[in-house]
């Protein structure tokens, strides 16, 4: 069970952001909470200077990629209040070319993670100063944490003898790249539409795989 | 035109120098392993400074993706390498969070113990390399003899003087050998005896103070809008432990204190971690002391392995393993974020689950990323040489910060 603190603070926070806030939930007794895209900075705002809540420290932003959703990314904001001793996650969903508030005037330490999130999913922050990859190679092209970008990537590089510099080339594999697919109906297995048990009730909620290939 | 002369001669326009763009690493000794410091120099004065990182990217968060559970954790050994158990910590109860399994509390004291083994660990390294950034070597010759009597604890517990892969969701891989606890009851007096040296040589050293006293000066809301933690928040005066605050697997049961900074300065920050290590082997010394019997991991046999003996008897056990280590454990759809007090502050995963045996999603906030961001503001108006004590006293490691 959420402790009551945390449950009265979501109904605050909805009953002063109700214009905002388009739904909470308590997840592993974690307060979620999701946000209309364009009323992020207002909320973190609203969230870092009220009495009730007072969440000063930003802790992260970070995306998931659900390709298969129509607003395909979740971007996703971890606060802590250090006076309350809570925790607070506030979501909200976009599509690919959706651009996102910066929310760079509420915390400074939200640069470095949004950067971040523009890196390895190609989301743009409006607003953000100095949005420039970060953590992959000068001159990359693509991002890396989406669902559709593979594991081994496009280019590998090597040094060139006859060049004398380090050359960028496709990626060539001696053995091709092998995701096993090992899910059976074992024990704990609730959530999920196995492949070859198409008849069974498919779950409401949870993962359904598409196209798994077996083997190499 | 009127010649110049001493009169009408604008001192400060001719001698004004022709702002620098300097290049700091990827390959310096001062630059904590790969580091590429983009630095803006107005003559020996920082005026910008652009950490360009990554160059130890190894996408681990992506690579986690394609992994079950259990082998996702070898790859929290690899983010922070100079405290790998206190990372694995943080993946562990994230999993037995959505499990919602709970560990012995034999297997909870194991944990903590190490997890402090870890911070004497780091802490060893980060304030004798900090003392080497500012000309000091002695105490990282003393201090990696104590370092790496630490390191073979580790490697007699799980066999890896480094990359443990010891804690495991639902507890840890296997219980401590015979005789463990005396010799690290033996090493905490040892590290205690070299913390009180260290005091004696280097902590009111002059020259250490004049690099490090004033240099850097984070105040309370710097470091809370830079969402700092961990040292670097205690060293500007905010008591803020998740030890305490949040307290994860017994670290209630323990007494211990919150050591913070008046200051925010370097020097208020290496304070920190030096009292730390006291508290640290404190709360070894009453981790061994109260050491429960007990399994150290769940009995649920739908996470946990069975131990050998029983597989060669049991058809039931024989297929748990085998599907354990094929197929791996289903965690149930749901998501967490969870954070340890690592070393070097708030460790923390975001984990999303879709009920495979495999993560969804698995984001891992280093504490060293926020810092090394701070870098810049922090930088600004010092000398270069500052530069240095800073980036000592951030205690940043590339592991964790690229990822």
């Amino acid at each position: 069970m959420p402790n009551e603190a945390l449950t009265d603070l979501a109904d605050y926070i909805t009953e002063k952001l109700s214009a905002s806030v388009t739904n909470y939930t308590f997840i592993k007794d974690e307060l979620v909470v999701w946000v209309k895209t364009k009323d992020i900075e207002k909320m973190l705002d609203f969230l870092r200077d009220d009495k009730e809540c007072t969440f000063q420290t930003f802790i992260d932003v970070t995306a998931v990629d659900f390709p298969e959703r129509e607003k395909r990314f979740e971007v996703v904001y971890n606060l802590l209040s250090m006076r309350h001793n809570h925790r607070i996650r506030v979501k909200l969903d976009i599509s690919e070319n959706e651009l996102v508030p910066s929310v760079i005037g509420v915390y400074s330490a939200a640069g470095w993670f949004e950067r971040e999130v523009w890196d390895m999913y190609g989301i743009m922050f409006n607003g953000h100063p100095d949005l420039r990859r970060i953590l992959t190679d000068y001159g990359f092209e693509g991002h890396p944490q989406r669902k559709d970008f593979p594991l081994s990537g496009h280019v590998e590089l090597r040094y060139c003898e006859e060049l004398k510099r380090v050359v960028y080339e496709p990626v060539k594999l001696t053995q091709d790249f092998r995701s096993f697919d090992y899910l059976s109906p074992w024990e704990g297995l609730t959530d999920v539409q196995l492949p070859g048990d198409e008849k069974a009730a498919v779950p409401d909620h949870g993962y359904v795989p598409t196209e798994k290939k077996v083997g190499g | 035109m009127r010649a110049k002369t001493a009169e009408n001669l604008d001192i400060a326009e001719e001698t004004r120098i022709k702002p620098m763009t300097m290049n700091f690493g990827p390959q310096h000794p001062a630059a904590h392993g790969v580091l590429r410091l983009v630095l803006e120099m107005e003559g020996e004065i920082v005026e910008r400074a652009d950490p360009h990182i990554g160059l130890l990217h190894r996408g681990t968060e992506k690579l986690i993706e394609h992994k079950t559970y259990t082998q996702a954790l070898p790859y929290f050994d690899r983010l922070d390498y100079v405290c790998p158990m206190n990372q694995e910590h943080a993946f562990a109860l994230a999993v037995e969070k959505l499990l919602g399994i709970t560990v012995p509390k034999r297997g909870q004291y194991i944990r903590v113990l190490f997890c402090e083994v870890g911070r004497v660990l780091n802490h060893l390294l980060s304030l004798t390399t900090f003392a080497l950034d500012v000309g000091a070597i002695t105490p990282s010759l003393w201090g990696f003899e104590e370092r790496e009597k630490g390191m073979e604890i580790y490697e007699r517990v799980s066999g890896a003087r480094m990359h443990a892969n010891y804690f495991r969701p639902g507890g840890v891989a296997r219980d401590m050998p015979a005789g463990l606890t005396d010799d690290i009851l033996e090493w905490c007096d040892s590290v205690e005896g070299y913390m009180n040296d260290l005091n004696t040589l280097f902590t009111g050293n002059r020259i250490f103070k004049q690099r490090t006293v004033d240099i850097g000066v984070v105040s309370k809301d710097e470091a809370l809008d830079w969402g700092f933690s961990g040292p670097m928040l205690r060293g500007s005066g905010v008591a803020w432990d998740l030890r305490k605050s949040q307290p994860y697997d017994s670290y209630e049961d323990f007494d211990f204190d919150i050591p913070i900074g008046k200051t925010g300065d370097c020097y208020a920050r290496y304070l920190v971690r030096v009292a730390e290590v006291f508290e640290s082997i404190k709360i070894m010394k009453q981790a061994i002391e109260n050491m429960p019997d007990g399994p150290v991991k769940t009995d649920d046999r739908k996470v946990c392995p069975p131990p050998r003996a029983e597989m060669k008897s049991s058809m039931e056990a024989m297929i748990h393993h085998f599907k354990l280590y094929t197929e791996g454990f289903h965690v149930p759809a749901g998501e967490t974020y969870t954070a340890v007090e690592a070393p070097k502050g708030e460790f923390g995963v975001y984990l999303v689950s879709d009920g495979t045996n495999k993560p969804y999603r698995c984001r891992i906030r280093a504490p060293g990323f926020a810092h090394l961001q701070a870098f810049d503001f922090m930088s600004k108006g010092h000398q270069l040489a500052d530069a240095v004590s800073i980036i000592g006293s951030l205690d940043i490691v590339f592991g964790e910060i690229d990822r």
